[in-house]
C-alpha cells in the first residue's frame, strides 16, 4: 500500500515482534527449553487470545479518540452473567452468550452516548462507568458465580494443532474488524472523527455514529473477552477483569502497536503485533521462571521505550528545503 | 507611559481601579465548575449533619477532615499535573511504595524516622523527575509513562517484598498519621493530618499564585504560546510532576499511620484523585480550574460516601456512587463551559471601558 | 495570464443563481455585516474584495451555513434557503473553500474528497470506484500532478490548496465561493488555478472569489463586490474599474493615509541585529543588517521562509548555520528563553493558537513573558499594566476579563502589551495586523513609529503589500527560503510580487 507512514509503524511493530522471537529463542534455549514447541507456541498463542479481543476493541475507541477504562468490569460481568444463565445446562450456552454480548453491547452503548451526546472525555466516561459496574459487582456477587458446561468449557481447551480455538476466534473478529474499518463508511468515519473533529463535521459526517459504534464494538469485544475466561475458568468470577490489568494493558498493546494515543492514526494489524509482543514477553518471563512481580517492571519498561520510539519517528516537520533537495515544503504535521 | 512619574500609592490605586473587585471575582468564580464544587461541599454537608446531627459536631467534623486529608494532598497534586496539560496514573504506586519505604526502613528504631523520612521525599521527586523528563522531552504521552511507571514501580515493590505486608514501621511515625494535638478547647484534638492539610493547601494556594503557577496553568491552556513567551514548558511540567509524587509521598506518610503497611495501601488513588480533581470542576486537558477546588472536589466525594453511609446504603455501592458523580459533574461542567461559550456571543455585552484613562479625563470611577 | 484567455463575455442574461439580500450578522455585540446584498449568475466570477476584516470571511461562512445570520435572505435560484450546517449548503450546490485547511493529513486524497460520500457497492465501500472517481475529477480539472491514493500529508501546502478545491467541485456544486485560494500558492499554481476556474466557468458553475491580489480581482472577475465595514460600497462590472477607484473605494480613502508619517526625532542608528551567511533547514544564505530606528518589512508568499527567518531569529526554530550580532555581540538564539534574555521580542503570526492563553485573563496573559522570563518584574509590570493597555487604547471589561471574550483588535493589543512589558530592544512582528479592524491598525503602526523613535529596530513580516510599503524604510522580498533581494519602499506592488514570484530574479538595492 500506499499509506507509507502507517506502513512504517506497522513495520517497526513486527520488526519488534521479530526481535522478541530472537530474544526469546535465544533465552528459551539457554534454559534447555525449544521456543518452537508445540506446547509453547500454544502458550503464547492463548496468551493473545484474550487481550487480543481487548485490544481490538480498545483499537477502535483510541482511533475515534476515545478510551474505554470500564472494560475489566464488563469482562467480570460478562463472565457471571454467562455462567450465571448456563448454570452447567449445555442448552443454555446459546442464551448465556446472548445474554452476556446484549449486556456488554448496552453498556458500549452507554458510553458511547456519554462521550458524543454529553461531550465528556472518554477517560472520564468510561472510568465512571467502570465504577458503576465495580459497586454492582461487589454488591451481588460475594465470589465466583455460575458454572459453564463442558461443551462451553471445550472453546477454551481445544485447539486445532497448535492453535487455540480461541486465538482463531480473535483473529477471525480481527478479521471482520479489519474489513469494517478499511472496507465500510463508518469504518472511515471513525479515522475520521479521530483525526480531526471539526473536518468530519464539515464533511456533513454524524460525528455521533463512529464514536457509538466504536464503544459499542468495544465493550461487545470485552464481552466476549469475558466469555473466553468464563469457559477457561468453567465459572464467572468478579474479580477477573479488573485483576488482569486489561484496561491500561490493551491501551498499552494499542500504543505500542503505533497507534496515536490522540486517535485518527493506526492499524488494527499493529494492535495485534503489539499483542503478540506482550504475549511472548510474559512466555519467556514465565519459562524463565522470573518472579511474576518482575513482568509488571518489563511490561512497564517496555511500553515506555517502545513509545518513546516512536515519538521519536513520527515527529515530522516540514520536509527540509536545504541541505537535503526538496522544492515545495509540506504542511507541518503534528505527530 | 503617563503613569510612570505617579507615585506608587497612585500607581497601585489605578491597577485596582482597572481591575473587577474581589467580591466580583469571586462571585464570577463560583458560578464556573470550580467554584460550584464548594456550593456543592456545603449541600453535602448539610444533608450528612441532617441526616446525622452528631457529625456536626467540632470534634467529628474535625476527624473527618483528618481522614480526608490523604486523598485531598494527593488530589492537590494531582491538580498540578491536570491544569498542565497531563496525567499522573503513577500516584497509587508512588504511595505504595513509599508506604513499604516506611515500613522496612525504619523498623522500630525511632533514630530513623527523619532520615527515612529525607530519603522518602527525594525518592518521590525523583519519580515525578523521571515521569516530567520521559514526558516532556522523550515527548512520550504521560498517560503511557505514568502507567509504565506505575506498573514498574508496584512490580518493584511487591517483588522485593514478595507481595505480602511487613512490619509497621516505629509508633513514632505512625503518629504523623494517627495522632494529633490534644486537649484543645472545642475540638478536643487536632490531627496532625489535618495540620499537614492546611499547610499543603496553604503553600499549593501561595504556588498558584507566583509567576510559577500562573505559568503552569498556561503551558496547560497553551503550551505553544507559553514556549514563545520564554517559559521552559518541559522543566515548568516536570516540576508538576515532582509537586505530584511529592504529595503522594505525604499522602503515604499519613496512610501508613491510618491503614499500616499493606500491598493494597494506595491501590486506585490516582483514580479517586484524578475523580476529585474532575469533581473541583478542573478541565482535563488543562488551562482551567482552581487548585483549592480539587482539594474541594476530595471533600465533596468522602463526604458525599459518609451521607451514603448514614443512609444505610451498602459500602459496596461506593464505587457506583464515586462513577455516577464523576460523569454528572464533567458532563455539567462540560454543558456550562458551553453555555458560557454561547451565552458570549449572543447577549448584550457587558459593559466596556478604555483601560486606565489618562488622569486628566476626570475623577469619575472608571472614566468612560 | 490575461483577461483575453476567458473572454469576457456579457453575463447579463445568464440566470441568477444565488441572491442575498439584507444580510446581518454581528458577533459579541459588534456588527460585522450590515444590510449585505449580492446578487451571483450562472457562470460569473463575482470578485468580493475588501480589507481584513471588511467581513468577507463572515459572509462566506453565513453563505456556507457554519454560522447563522441574524436577519436577511439567501435565495438560490430563486429558491429561500436557510443553512444551519454546511452539509445541507453542499447538498442545495453551494460548496467552499476555506481558508483554513479542511483536510486529514493521515487519510488520501481519494477518501478526503468522498469523506462523509464515500461510494459503495453494497455495504462495503467500494475503493476501486472511488479512486476513479476522484482521478475523474482531478483529468476534469486539468490535474495531473496529484495521485488520488498518496496521503495528504505528502502533499505540498498548493496541492492541498489544489485538493481542497477539487473536493468542492465534487459536490456537483452550481455555486463554489473561494476564500483566498491562492494565498498558499506560487506562479504555476495560481496558473493552474486560473484554468481549473475557467473549465468552471465553461460549465455554468458561478463562483465567488475572495483575494487580496488585485491582479488576479481583474485577471479573472467578471463582476466585483466590495466590502468596507461590513456593508456593501461597490457592486459593479470589472471592466468598469481600475486599481485606483477599486483601491478608493475599499478603504475609502487613499492608502497612505493609514500609515503615519515616521515621528520627528526617529534617527536611524547604529546596526543593532546583524545576521552573516545563516541558515537552517527553511532558510539559506540569510544576510541582513537591522539599525535601530529602523522598520524592515519582509514581504514573500506564503511559505516563503518569511515566518521561518523571525522564528530563527528568536530561537523559536533556529539557524543552524551562520552567526548573528545583537548590538555589537554575538548573540545565539539558541531557544525563545535566550532571545527573550536578550530582549527580542517575537508577536506572532496566530494570535490565537500561538500568542495568547485565550482561557487567561488579559492581566494574566500580559505578564506571561515577565513571568516566565523575569520573575522577579512581576510586581512592577503588575503595576504598569494599567499605563500600557491605556497607551494602546485597549477597551475591555476591566484586566481581569478573560481574553477570549475580546475583539481581535484588542487581542492584539494585549500580545503587543505582554512584549512591550520587557522594553524590547528589537520586536519581531509576524503578520502584526492579521484579523483587526482598521482602528486597531492604525494604534498597531503608531506603535511602531513610537518603538522606532525609541530607538528599536523593528522587522515586520507581511503578506499586506501597502502595508509593508507603507510602513518600511527597507523592504526584504523572501523566495523559497532565500533573501530574493531588497527594495525601496518607493517600489511599487507589482515589483515586490515579481520578486517574490521569481518573474524578476535578482535585484540589488539601489
Amino acid at each position: 500500500m500506499n499509506r507509507l507512514s502507517r506502513l512504517t509503524s506497522t513495520h517497526i511493530v513486527y520488526l519488534v515482534v521479530l526481535l522478541t522471537v530472537i530474544v526469546g529463542t535465544i533465552l528459551v534455549g539457554s534454559v534447555g527449553r525449544s521456543f518452537f514447541s508445540t506446547g509453547n507456541i500454544s502458550d503464547i498463542l492463548t496468551g493473545t487470545s484474550v487481550l487480543g479481543f481487548i485490544a481490538i476493541g480498545q483499537t477502535l475507541v483510541i482511533l475515534v479518540g476515545s478510551l474505554d477504562l470500564s472494560v475489566p468490569y464488563v469482562i467480570s460481568l460478562s463472565s457471571l452473567i454467562a455462567a450465571g444463565i448456563m448454570a452447567n445446562q449445555g442448552a443454555n450456552v446459546l442464551p448465556g452468550v446472548l445474554a452476556a454480548l446484549a449486556i456488554s453491547a448496552l453498556i458500549g452503548l452507554a458510553n458511547g452516548l456519554v462521550v458524543s451526546g454529553l461531550k465528556v472525555h472518554g477517560f472520564i466516561a468510561t472510568l465512571g462507568m467502570g465504577l458503576i459496574i465495580s459497586g454492582y459487582l461487589a454488591t451481588n456477587y460475594q465470589g465466583s458465580s455460575g458454572q459453564a458446561p463442558l461443551s462451553f468449557r471445550l472453546i477454551g481447551a481445544t485447539g486445532l494443532g497448535p492453535v487455540p480455538i480461541s486465538t482463531l476466534i480473535m483473529l477471525a473478529t480481527a478479521g471482520l474488524v479489519l474489513l469494517m474499518l478499511n472496507r465500510t463508511r463508518v469504518g472511515h468515519h471513525i479515522y475520521a472523527v479521530g483525526g480531526d473533529l471539526g473536518v468530519a463535521r464539515m464533511s456533513g459526517i454524524r460525528t455521533r455514529t463512529p464514536i457509538i459504534t466504536a464503544h459499542v464494538l468495544c465493550s461487545v469485544m470485552a464481552g466476549l473477552a469475558g466469555l473466553l475466561l468464563a469457559a477457561r475458568l468453567g465459572v464467572g468470577s468478579p474479580t477477573i477483569g479488573s485483576q488482569g490489568g486489561y484496561d491500561l494493558l490493551s491501551i498499552a498493546a494499542v500504543v505500542l502497536g503505533g497507534t496515536l494515543l490522540a486517535g485518527g492514526k493506526g492499524s488494527l494489524v499493529g494492535t495485534l503485533g503489539g499483542v503478540l509482543i506482550f504475549a511472548m514477553l510474559d512466555n519467556i518471563m514465565s519459562v524463565m521462571q522470573i518472579n511474576p512481580f518482575l513482568k509488571d517492571v518489563v511490561r512497564g519498561l517496555v511500553i515506555v521505550i517502545a513509545v518513546a520510539v516512536y515519538a521519536r519517528r513520527t515527529v515530522i516537520t516540514r520536509p527540509p528545503r536545504f541541505e537535503k533537495s526538496s522544492t515545495t515544503p509540506a504542511r507541518e504535521v503534528s505527530a | 507611559m503617563s503613569v510612570s512619574e505617579n507615585a506608587q500609592g497612585t500607581r497601585n490605586e489605578i491597577l485596582a481601579r482597572n481591575r473587577s473587585s474581589a467580591g466580583d471575582r469571586l462571585l464570577r468564580a463560583l458560578r464556573t465548575p470550580s467554584g460550584g464544587v464548594f456550593i456543592l461541599l456545603i449541600a453535602l454537608l448539610i444533608a450528612v449533619i441532617a441526616a446525622n446531627p452528631s457529625f456536626g459536631e467540632p470534634g467529628s467534623l474535625i476527624r473527618f477532615i483528618g481522614r480526608t486529608a490523604p486523598i485531598a494532598i494527593a488530589a492537590i497534586g494531582q491538580y498540578f499535573v491536570i491544569v498542565s496539560g497531563e496525567f499522573d496514573l503513577s500516584m497509587g504506586s508512588v504511595v505504595t511504595a513509599q508506604v513499604f519505604i516506611a515500613g522496612n526502613l525504619i523498623g522500630d528504631d525511632d533514630a530513623r524516622v527523619l532520615p527515612v523520612l529525607g530519603l522518602m521525599f527525594v525518592f518521590g521527586a525523583f519519580i515525578g523527575l523521571i515521569n516530567g523528563l520521559v514526558t516532556t522531552l522523550l515527548k512520550v504521552p504521560s498517560f503511557i509513562v505514568t502507567l509504565g511507571m506505575m506498573l514498574a514501580l508496584l512490580g518493584m515493590v511487591l517483588y522485593s517484598t514478595g507481595g505480602a505486608a511487613t512490619g509497621n514501621p516505629a509508633d513514632s511515625f505512625r503518629q504523623i498519621g494517627r495522632g494529633g494535638i490534644r486537649d484543645v478547647p472545642v475540638l478536643e484534638i487536632i490531627p496532625y493530618p489535618v495540620i499537614i492539610f492546611v499547610v499543603t493547601a496553604a503553600a499549593a494556594l501561595w504556588l498558584m499564585r507566583r509567576p510559577y503557577g500562573r505559568t503552569l496553568i498556561a503551558v496547560g491552556d497553551n503550551s505553544r504560546a507559553a514556549a514563545l513567551t520564554g517559559a521552559r514548558v518541559w522543566w515548568v511540567k516536570t516540576r508538576a510532576f515532582m509537586l505530584s509524587s511529592l504529595s503522594a509521598t505525604v499522602a503515604g506518610i499519613i496512610l501508613v499511620g491510618y491503614a499500616g503497611v499493606h500491598p493494597s495501601v494506595g491501590r486506585g488513588y490516582e483514580f479517586t484523585a484524578i475523580t476529585a480533581v474532575v469533581l473541583g470542576g478542573v478541565v482535563l486537558g488543562g488551562g482551567r480550574g482552581w487548585v483549592l477546588s480539587a482539594a474541594a472536589g476530595a471533600f465533596a466525594l468522602e463526604t458525599l460516601f459518609t451521607l451514603l453511609n448514614f443512609l444505610g446504603v451498602e459500602s459496596t455501592w461506593r464505587d457506583s456512587v464515586q462513577g455516577i458523580i464523576i460523569i454528572v459533574a464533567v458532563a455539567a461542567a462540560a454543558q456550562t463551559w458551553q453555555r458560557k461559550r454561547r451565552g458570549a456571543s449572543s447577549r448584550t455585552h457587558e459593559p466596556t471601558h478604555p483601560i486606565a484613562p489618562p488622569p486628566t479625563v476626570g475623577t469619575n470611577e472608571r472614566g468612560i | 495570464m490575461d483577461k483575453e484567455v476567458f473572454p469576457l463575455e456579457s453575463r447579463v442574461n445568464t440566470p441568477v443563481v444565488l441572491s442575498v439580500s439584507g444580510l446581518s450578522k454581528s458577533f459579541f455585540g459588534i456588527e460585522v455585516l450590515k444590510d449585505v446584498s449580492l446578487e451571483l449568475r450562472s457562470g460569473e466570477v463575482h470578485g468580493l474584495v475588501g480589507e481584513n476584516g471588511a467581513g468577507k470571511s463572515t459572509l462566506m461562512k453565513l453563505l456556507a451555513g457554519v454560522h447563522h445570520r441574524d436577519s436577511g435572505t439567501i435565495e438560490l435560484s430563486g429558491a429561500p434557503v436557510d443553512f444551519s450546517h454546511p452539509t445541507q449548503a453542499h447538498e442545495a450546490g453551494l460548496s467552499t473553500v476555506f481558508q483554513e485547511f479542511n483536510l486529514l493529513p493521515d487519510r488520501t486524497v481519494a477518501e478526503n474528497i468522498y469523506l462523509g460520500r464515500e461510494p459503495r457497492s453494497g455495504i462495503l465501500v467500494n475503493r476501486k470506484a472511488m479512486l476513479e472517481r476522484t482521478r475523474e475529477l482531478l483529468d476534469q480539472l486539468g490535474i495531473t500532478s496529484i495521485q488520488p491514493s498518496t496521503p495528504v500529508s505528502n502533499l505540498s501546502v498548493a496541492q492541498q490548496q489544489i485538493v481542497e478545491i477539487a473536493k468542492a467541485v465534487s459536490y456537483d456544486a452550481r455555486i463554489i465561493s473561494m476564500d483566498e485560494p491562492t494565498a498558499a500558492l506560487a506562479g504555476p499554481e495560481v496558473e493552474l488555478l486560473y484554468s481549473i476556474i475557467g473549465r468552471l466557468k465553461e460549465r455554468g458553475v458561478a463562483i465567488l472569489y475572495v483575494s487580496h491580489r488585485l491582479k488576479e480581482i481583474f485577471d479573472l472577475c467578471d463582476t466585483i463586490t466590495v466590502l468596507k465595514d461590513g456593508e456593501v460600497v461597490g457592486s459593479q462590472p470589472a471592466s468598469s474599474m481600475d486599481d485606483a477607484s477599486l483601491v478608493r473605494l475599499m478603504v475609502g480613502r487613499p492608502i497612505s493615509a493609514y500609515f503615519p508619517e515616521v515621528t520627528p526625532g526617529t534617527i536611524i542608528g547604529e546596526p543593532l541585529l546583524e545576521v552573516a551567511d545563516a541558515g537552517n533547514e527553511q532558510l539559506d544564505s540569510i544576510n541582513l543588517a537591522l539599525r535601530t530606528g529602523e522598520i524592515v518589512g519582509i514581504a514573500g508568499l506564503q511559505g516563503s521562509g518569511r515566518t521561518e527567518l523571525v522564528e530563527a531569529i528568536f530561537g523559536a526554530a533556529p539557524f543552524t548555520r551562520g552567526s548573528m550580532r545583537l548590538a555589537g555581540e554575538a548573540y545565539t538564539a539558541r531557544s525563545t528563553r535566550t532571545a527573550i534574555q536578550h530582549r527580542v521580542a517575537l508577536i506572532t503570526e496566530d494570535r490565537k493558537s500561538q500568542g495568547l492563553s485565550l482561557n487567561q485573563s488579559i492581566l494574566d496573559n500580559a505578564l506571561s513573558v515577565i513571568r516566565s522570563v523575569f520573575p522577579g518584574r512581576t510586581n512592577q509590570a503588575r503595576q504598569d499594566a494599567p499605563g500600557v493597555f491605556s497607551s494602546l487604547e485597549v477597551i475591555a471589561r476591566d484586566l481581569d476579563q478573560e481574553v477570549q471574550y475580546l475583539s481581535g483588535g484588542n487581542q492584539q493589543k494585549v500580545v503587543l502589551a505582554k512584549w512591550l512589558a520587557i522594553s524590547p530592544r528589537l520586536v519581531l512582528l509576524d503578520e502584526p495586523t492579521r484579523g483587526i479592524d482598521v482602528g486597531a491598525k492604525v494604534a498597531v503602526y503608531n506603535l511602531m513609529r513610537a518603538l522606532a523613535a525609541e530607538g528599536k529596530a523593528i522587522l515586520m513580516v507581511s503578506s499586506e503589500l501597502p502595508e509593508v510599503l507603507g510602513m518600511s524604510d527597507r523592504v526584504l522580498v523572501m523566495r523559497d527560503g532565500l533573501i530574493a533581494g531588497e527594495l525601496s519602499p518607493t517600489s511599487t506592488e507589482e515589483e515586490v510580487l515579481q520578486l517574490a514570484t521569481g518573474a524578476r530574479t535578482e535585484e540589488t538595492p539601489s
